[in-house]
């Protein structure tokens, strides 16, 4: 099954290699991978989205809390949480018909056009998998679709849960 | 307050020197020759140059196996760093204290594929317990007692310090500031067993019918031995070591069941598929121990006491898990023990003690002699003979390593050395070599192979040069014994590419480089040459002994089968 997990660790030169060398050194997959500074600039937060059982799932939590750098490691499946991807998607808008067609779908997805060209729209939407694949497959059945950026998914517990040093 | 400064090449070697490191192993090169400078112009830390830097690593393995002190390698950029990534990996597989200073080009060149640059933090990722990219002489202090005190501390293992060219420069100086209490926010390992996991433990202990006590290494890297006797004696409960574990109980002690695992006792693999509860004391279940998994000891409860959480249910699942320390998890264990008033009986266990002396009985390490054939097994008894069984054994990889593990009894930890995770062919004499620099009057044995001593046989001439002598004993069967025996029993018999057709006279090979040759090729001449050898005490000897070639490595677990489905010998099962 999918599962995330989000990792506090040290924000040093090849730290994150570390933890993506682990990965396919021990042949577990990664789905999606997302890494930045927190607001503590000394310290880096990444969510991983991967796959596995609970036997698989234990391995990897262990196997990363053992990497030196790591500060700690969550699995937010589990627990109340709210998972976040960004999508930018550029599509064909080539006449009025498709240019509406595509704004109205926005709306719906709350997404926003960010950019216009002559034939060119580019819209960003926000939302948990489901919703930006779907997003995805309703803009297909009404244009071309030039382009598709994912950011990966960011995850976070809810209520009072917090993931800090 | 001091003012002395220091170039980074010096803060180096005094970092070193404040933690009391003895000794480096190292080979010279462009990118650190700063380091030997400042290495020539001090007392405190001694240099040992080897002749290929795998045998550096190595060397230093053997002087932290023997000696229990963190090992430190020296090597250049480039090739100097490659060629230590055998034993890097070798450290790592069996949890050895090492720190590799890993020269690297100047900084400003990083990147570039500039002459005898390699990425070695990547290359050595996978097999580092960590690593330090070191960017200024002034954080090299810390980096060092860093580097040092993850070697050591938790499970421990090797660490890298990459040290570009240019932060070594002798012409810009500063103090030497060091912060030897390192403490670390994203490290801190558990050395404590969690308290209700240790009596939810003691409670299966207590009822027990068939309780084994499995360990390994992880009670030899903590130093655990005595308080492992005293339980083992308190329970009165059958004991075996892994390959990794020998010494950790007596190899004489009436409680030692034998080595477990592909090559262990008929009595030790049949315990643990008979036994009700295991309790595993720094031991990870590998495959060589295991067999088929799915058959592992269905009916057992297992208490797993691990210092690494990931070698906890990594292959089998653990009932009790318990991440410690195992010196200190057996005092938890011992003081639950008083707690819920258990006292010592020397008839607990009767009717399993009965059971097992039956398995015993069937003489696992029985091997049957040749009036014209010098047997490998005859070969390791007369080394515990002529040394007493004082000897620190360091063993190459292959049949010999097998025969040395099971004919030799260990009767202390520390005293076997060998390269158990990685299988590293080329191990034994640098390890040997390192064990006789920590222990110069103890007698330290080398049993090797006539393929695995060719793997590091230029070694030979860092013993002239250091006047290390060890004792090489050669189980020489012209082949590769150990593919020889797999090919024998699983691929009908087709000998491909395990057999060696031009051994080079070994003797002269020792003479060459100013040691003594022996060789030994009838059965009757092997004891008084075992005692000329060992009587020679400034001399690196070089016994090639001819041993009959046919012979295997028994007993045996048959493949895909459970711990105790084994060959006893040629055609028998257990």
């Amino acid at each position: 099954m999918r599962r995330i997990l989000s990792i506090l660790l040290e924000n040093e030169p090849g730290a994150l290699s570390r933890i993506v060398g682990l990965f396919s050194q021990r042949a577990f997959n990664i789905e999606s991978l997302c890494v930045a500074a927190t607001d503590e600039p000394t310290i880096s937060r990444i969510t991983i989205s991967t796959f596995g059982d609970d036997k698989v799932l234990e391995q990897i939590t262990k196997q990363v809390n053992k990497l030196i750098d790591v500060i700690r490691v969550s699995d937010l499946t589990d627990r109340a949480h709210i998972e976040r991807e960004l999508v930018l998607v550029k599509v064909l808008a080539m006449n009025n018909v498709t240019r509406t067609e595509v704004k109205r779908i926005a709306d719906i997805f709350r997404g926003d056009i960010i950019d216009v060209g002559k034939q060119i729209y580019t819209v960003q939407l926000t939302g948990d998998g489901d919703k930006i694949a779907s997003f995805i497959d309703v803009l297909n059945n009404e244009t071309e679709i030039i382009e598709v950026v994912r950011s990966g998914t960011v995850g976070i517990a809810r209520g009072e849960k917090a993931l800090r040093v | 307050m001091t003012t002395e400064q220091y170039s980074g090449a010096e803060l180096l070697i005094k970092s070193l020197a404040e933690l009391d490191v003895e000794y480096i192993f190292g080979y010279p090169g462009g990118s650190v020759l700063d380091i030997y400078d400042a290495i020539f112009r001090q007392d405190a830390v001694s240099h040992i140059l080897v002749r290929h830097e795998q045998a550096a690593t190595h060397m230093a393995e053997g002087y932290t196996r023997s000696s229990g002190k963190c090992g430190y390698v020296l090597a250049t950029s480039g090739p100097g760093n490659t060629n230590c990534i055998t034993g890097i990996a070798n450290a790592y597989m069996d949890s050895i204290p090492m720190v590799v200073l890993a020269g690297q080009v100047a900084a400003t060149l990083i990147g570039g594929d500039a002459f005898q640059e390699t990425d070695i933090i990547g290359c050595s990722r996978p097999i580092v317990k960590h690593s330090f990219n070191c960017r200024s002489a002034s954080e090299l202090p810390n980096v060092v007692a860093k580097a040092q005190y993850i070697a050591e501390s938790g499970r421990p293992g090797p660490v890298v310090i990459e040290l570009p060219k240019d932060i070594l420069n002798p012409d810009i100086k500063m103090p030497f500031v060091m912060n030897k209490d390192v403490k670390m926010r994203s490290y801190n390992p558990n050395i404590k067993g969690h308290s209700k996991q240790i009596r939810k433990a003691v409670e299966k202990i207590v009822n027990a019918k068939k309780l084994v006590i499995y360990t390994g290494g992880g009670i030899v890297l903590a130093n655990a031995s005595e308080k492992l006797t005293t339980l083992v004696e308190r329970l009165n409960a059958p004991c075996t070591n892994t390959l990794m574990g020998l010494g950790g109980l007596s190899g004489l002690h009436d409680n030692f069941i034998g080595m477990l695992g592909m090559h262990g006792t008929a009595e030790a693999n049949k315990a643990m598929a008979g036994a009700d509860i295991i309790l595993a004391l720094g031991a990870r279940f590998d495959d060589r121990v295991t067999n088929k998994v799915e058959k592992f000891c269905p009916n057992a409860t297992i208490i797993h006491v691990d210092i690494d959480p990931t070698s906890i249910s990594k292959t089998v699942n653990a009932h009790i898990p318990i991440v410690g320390n195992v010196d200190i998890v057996i005092d938890q264990l011992t003081a639950q023990l008083d707690e819920v008033g258990h006292k010592h009986n020397k008839d607990d266990f009767k009717e399993w003690w009965n059971e097992i002396n039956v398995w015993r009985n069937l003489n696992s390490f029985s091997y049957e002699k040749h009036p014209d054939k010098i047997k490998p097994q005859q070969v390791v008894e007369s080394i515990y003979k002529h040394t007493n069984g004082d000897a620190y054994v360091c063993s190459d990889v292959g049949q010999h390593q097998m025969f040395a593990a099971q004919y030799y009894p260990f009767k202390k930890p520390r005293q076997w050395i060998n390269s158990g995770g990685l299988g590293t062919m080329g191990f034994g004499l640098p390890a040997a070599m390192g064990a006789k620099v920590a222990f110069p009057d103890a007698h330290v044995v080398c049993v090797t192979g006539d393929g695995s001593i060719q793997m590091n046989i230029q070694e030979l001439s860092t013993c002239l040069q250091y006047n290390l002598p060890v004792v090489v004993v050669t189980l020489n069967n012209r082949s590769l014994g150990m593919v020889r025996q797999w090919q024998d029993m699983i691929y009908g018999g087709r000998h491909s590419s395990s057999y060696m057709e031009s051994l080079p006279d070994f003797i002269k090979l020792a003479e060459a480089y100013g040691h003594v040759g022996m060789q030994v090729n009838h059965p009757d001449e092997l004891d008084g040459a075992m005692k000329e050898a060992f009587a020679i005490k400034n001399r690196l000897v070089f016994m090639d002994v001819l041993v009959d070639e046919t012979e295997h490595v028994y007993p045996m677990q048959v493949r895909f089968g459970a711990v105790d489905d084994m060959w006893l010998k040629k055609g028998e099962k257990v």
